[in-house]
């Protein structure tokens, strides 16, 4: 079998940026906690910590650049796990 | 010909490669040795479960002290189970006919990644080893039943650590088979063969693989965590230090239920083989035998709490695990309509693998139907951890994975063997297990309706008359299991040689292959351009 | 046989394993979840505990050596094997100076008492004890990824260095990578989930 699958060579410069924008998250997340929310706080953690995945997967882990197939499984497979969190919740929620 | 040609179709029996004698087969990367060596190590270790199983069921013979303690039978059926599940119906299938058949039947040459597919054996082999160790050194073997049930598993003073941490490297065995086929059925499959034409056995381990990758490691990280309660003392499932036990329930079962599902989806992938051709007719609805593979995958993944009614678990949660249980029935029920329906008006030819086929419907059927009774929530209060359990699940595991092992085993050995076996022994040994099988499971549910609990060496006397027929089943089933094996075994080695290429008039790849195949299986890859069960030519000749 | 090549099927089978430890920390933090939404407080104590600069310190070492493993692929690509071999590098020793920080972090909680089975937690009672359980745990987990990870950095390396892989077969390295931001995702989460409870 040949390997003549199209590679897409990312450029350093992207990478920089990306990194920058990460830490800039980073930055916000640790910010954010001094910051008085009750409840809310975690999930603000969360959402800038889904989003800052959801970078690392999309440049450093090149799903923007693969096939539809690569990011479909992974959008399934984060979706099965949020499933079972909630399915052991219906246990935990109501005793 | 040519002496390079026949080279190319020599055997893989006999094909000489790197290394010679037994090393050419625990080193060979070819897909079809590593299914004869899943083979064999399973046969050596169901014979030795099976007559674990055969031990306890002559000491439940007559109520109290027949044949062994209390503790002797703790620790046997903790082995028993852990041998029958983790080495032998788990990989089951997959390992042994996925291995050797899945890349002939997409016509390819091996599988994606054979090298990691031989690690995969050696992983196994070593998990076993480490499993082995349990029974021999520490404080004597576990006893806490292949579930490892917190607390106890972390509070008896018996040998689990080695027995949960080989579980937990078998797990790698079978995440790496998982993930060799998933890549090898997307990337490999030939040319013109689309999704939609693709054979249902292949389809099945698809499913089975996904469920592989995706549940195998729950069990892994629930298992390092009962040997970081053993050895840290860490706390999770331990109530003195606040942990819950009814979670190690839910992680257990979150991947010990979808691995039923890993047991039985291959196995309905080989009924799905041989009812069309021993019918000689297309397989009726191929595309929601497809649908239905993938529906039970993704659903079986949501009903572990069923294993747990009777755990503590709150009601909002019963009753969503119940009806789950419920949905995943659906997807079933339409593959054994679809079985019979293919059945309808075909022109039935009875040999020894449709034998063990049908027969695997019938008690499918029971099997099937009984976890409907065990799923609804009032009568699994009256049923749970009674015999009736254990007479489900054996009618499940045993009676729809091990008959269709039979059955696989009966309908690809001269292709996989290049000899054939003799159908009047094979037949007899079917039918003595069959009895056996029966008389062994079908008592169990009466015994659990009326109230005779699981796991006890003992019982009290007016559970007698049933458990008397149980035990005397045993002992036909396994006189069964030794006319099959003997069998089959001399067959092996003294049976009739033979090249036929299709012994039973089947359309799929492996029946237009060398038998056996040759190394590389084909000289070259064909096109596929119909359906896999197109049996058209036939229902032709017989309207003529 | 043949030689048979597919890089893409390569990548696949990595993110088929990638699902698997996905999955596998997934649990970990059902258990964290669970036992979370039954102690809340003593959550937020136990996290008041960790220091918040070092964790953040180890999550931008994480990030940088994600960059630089990603930017190795790029040279590679390229053709440029020393640039490679030196980002390469880089990461490894990001790699290991975030080993170092975590040996420090747990020596000071070790010195506390803070660990499973000491007395000390015994006395804070059930939702304490979870917390710091689950800590050294998932963390620990992490760190043993860390650790095959540098085991992999150096295997990756050697082959580097002895032209297996080059410029047109670089599945190794975009491999490695894979394993490599998986262990950076993980970590994503997981401080927020401990350093920032609040």
């Amino acid at each position: 079998m040949t390997n003549d699958e199209k590679t897409h060579i990312v450029p350093y410069k992207t990478q920089i940026t990306v990194l920058i924008v990460l830490i800039i998250l980073t930055a916000i997340s640790v910010a954010v906690t001094q910051l008085e929310f009750g409840n809310m706080n975690t999930l603000v953690a969360m959402v800038l910590a889904g989003t800052k995945s959801f970078i690392v997967l999309a440049w450093f882990m090149h799903l923007k650049y693969e096939k539809k197939l690569f990011p479909i499984m992974v959008t399934s497979v984060v979706i099965l796990f949020l499933l079972v969190l909630f399915v052991t919740f219906f246990d935990y929620s109501y005793r | 010909m040519s002496e390079e040609n026949t080279q190319k179709h020599k055997s893989f029996l006999e094909y000489q490669g790197k290394y010679k004698g037994i090393l050419g087969w625990i080193l060979s990367t070819d897909h079809k040795r590593i299914g004869l060596l899943y083979l064999y190590t399973m046969l050596f270790f169901f014979s030795l479960a099976a007559i674990i199983g055969l031990l306890m069921k002559t000491q439940l013979i007559a109520p109290g002290h027949t044949i062994m303690g209390p503790q002797t039978y703790n620790s046997l059926f903790t082995l028993h189970g852990i041998i029958m599940i983790f080495i032998i119906v788990i990989p089951g299938l997959p390992a042994v006919f996925g291995n050797f058949f899945l890349p002939i039947m997409i016509g390819a040459k091996d599988v994606a990644f054979p090298r990691i597919n031989l690690l995969s054996w050696w992983v196994y082999i070593i998990g076993i080893m480490i499993v082995l160790t349990s029974q021999f050194l520490g404080d004597g073997p576990p006893d806490t039943g292949w579930t490892f049930y917190a607390p106890y598993s972390f509070r008896t003073p018996t040998n689990v650590l080695p027995a949960v941490f080989g579980a937990f490297v078998m797990g790698f065995s079978s995440i790496l088979t998982g993930i060799n086929f998933v890549v090898t059925i997307h990337r490999m499959r030939a040319p013109g063969m689309s999704w939609l034409k693709m054979p249902l056995f292949p389809w099945t381990l698809y499913g089975t693989a996904w469920i592989q990758i995706l549940a195998t490691p729950v069990i892994g990280i629930t298992l390092l965590l009962i040997i970081a309660e053993r050895t840290l003392g860490i706390g999770f499932f331990d109530p003195a230090l606040g942990g819950d036990p009814i979670l190690y329930q839910h992680l257990f079962w979150i991947y010990s239920h979808p691995a039923v599902y890993i047991m039985i989806l291959p196995a309905m992938g080989v009924i799905s083989e041989v009812i069309p051709v021993f019918s000689r007719k297309g397989i009726y609805g191929y595309k929601a035998i497809v649908l239905s593979t993938m529906a039970i995958a993704f659903v079986g993944y949501f009903v572990w709490g069923h294993h747990m009614f009777t755990s503590g678990m709150s009601g909002r949660a019963l009753y969503t695990f119940s009806f789950l249980t419920f949905l995943v029935a659906i997807p079933s029920a339409i593959k054994v309509f679809n079985w019979v329906a293919t059945m309808h008006k075909g022109s039935i030819h009875m040999h020894t693998p449709f034998y063990w086929a049908v027969s695997f419907l019938f008690v499918f059927m029971i099997g099937g139907l009984s976890g409907l009774v065990l799923g609804s929530l009032a009568t699994n209060v009256h049923l749970h951890d009674t015999h009736f359990v254990v007479a489900h699940f054996h009618f499940i595991v045993f009676g729809g994975t091990g008959f269709a092992f039979m059955s696989a085993l009966h309908y690809w050995f001269p292709k996989m063997f290049g000899r054939k076996y003799d159908e009047v022994w094979a037949n007899l040994g079917w039918g003595v297990f069959f009895m056996g099988f029966l008389s062994l499971y079908l008592p169990m549910f009466l015994l659990g309706m009326r109230g005779m609990p699981r796991r006890y060496y003992d019982y009290l006397p007016e559970f007698h008359g049933a458990n008397i027929a149980s035990s005397l089943g045993a002992w036909v089933m396994v006189a069964g299991i030794l006319i099959i094996f003997a069998n089959l075994i001399w067959s092996a080695r003294h049976g009739k040689k033979t090249s036929e290429k299709n012994t039973w008039g089947g359309k799929t790849l492996e029946w237009q292959v060398d038998t056996p195949p040759s190394l590389e299986n084909f000289d070259e890859i064909p096109t596929i351009t119909k359906q896999p069960y197109d049996y058209s030519d036939h229902s032709e000749k017989l309207n003529q | 046989m043949t030689i048979h090549r597919d890089d893409l099927g390569d990548k696949f089978g990595m993110w088929l394993f990638i699902f698997t430890e996905l999955l596998l920390f997934g649990m970990l933090f059902v258990v964290y979840a669970v036992y979370r939404s039954m102690h809340p407080e003593a959550f937020r104590i136990g996290g008041q505990e960790l220091d918040v600069a070092m964790g953040a310190i180890n999550t931008v070492i994480l990030l940088v050596s994600s960059m630089t493993v990603a930017m190795s692929l790029t040279a590679m690509q390229k053709g440029d094997k020393t640039k490679c071999l030196q980002l390469l590098g880089a990461t490894l020793l990001l790699a290991v100076i975030f080993l170092v920080n975590k040996y420090f972090e747990w020596g000071t909680k070790f010195e506390y008492g803070l660990v499973p089975g000491s007395e000390t937690l015994q006395e804070l009672g059930h939702g304490t004890i979870l917390f710091f359980g689950l800590y050294f745990f998932m963390t620990g987990v992490h760190a043993l990824h860390i650790l095959i990870g540098i085991g992999l950095f150096i295997f990756v390396i050697v082959k580097v260095k002895k032209g297996d892989v080059h410029k047109t077969d670089y599945i190794w390295i975009e491999n490695t990578g894979l394993y490599w931001h998986l262990v950076d995702l993980i970590w994503i989460f997981l401080f927020p989930l401990f350093y920032l409870i609040h």
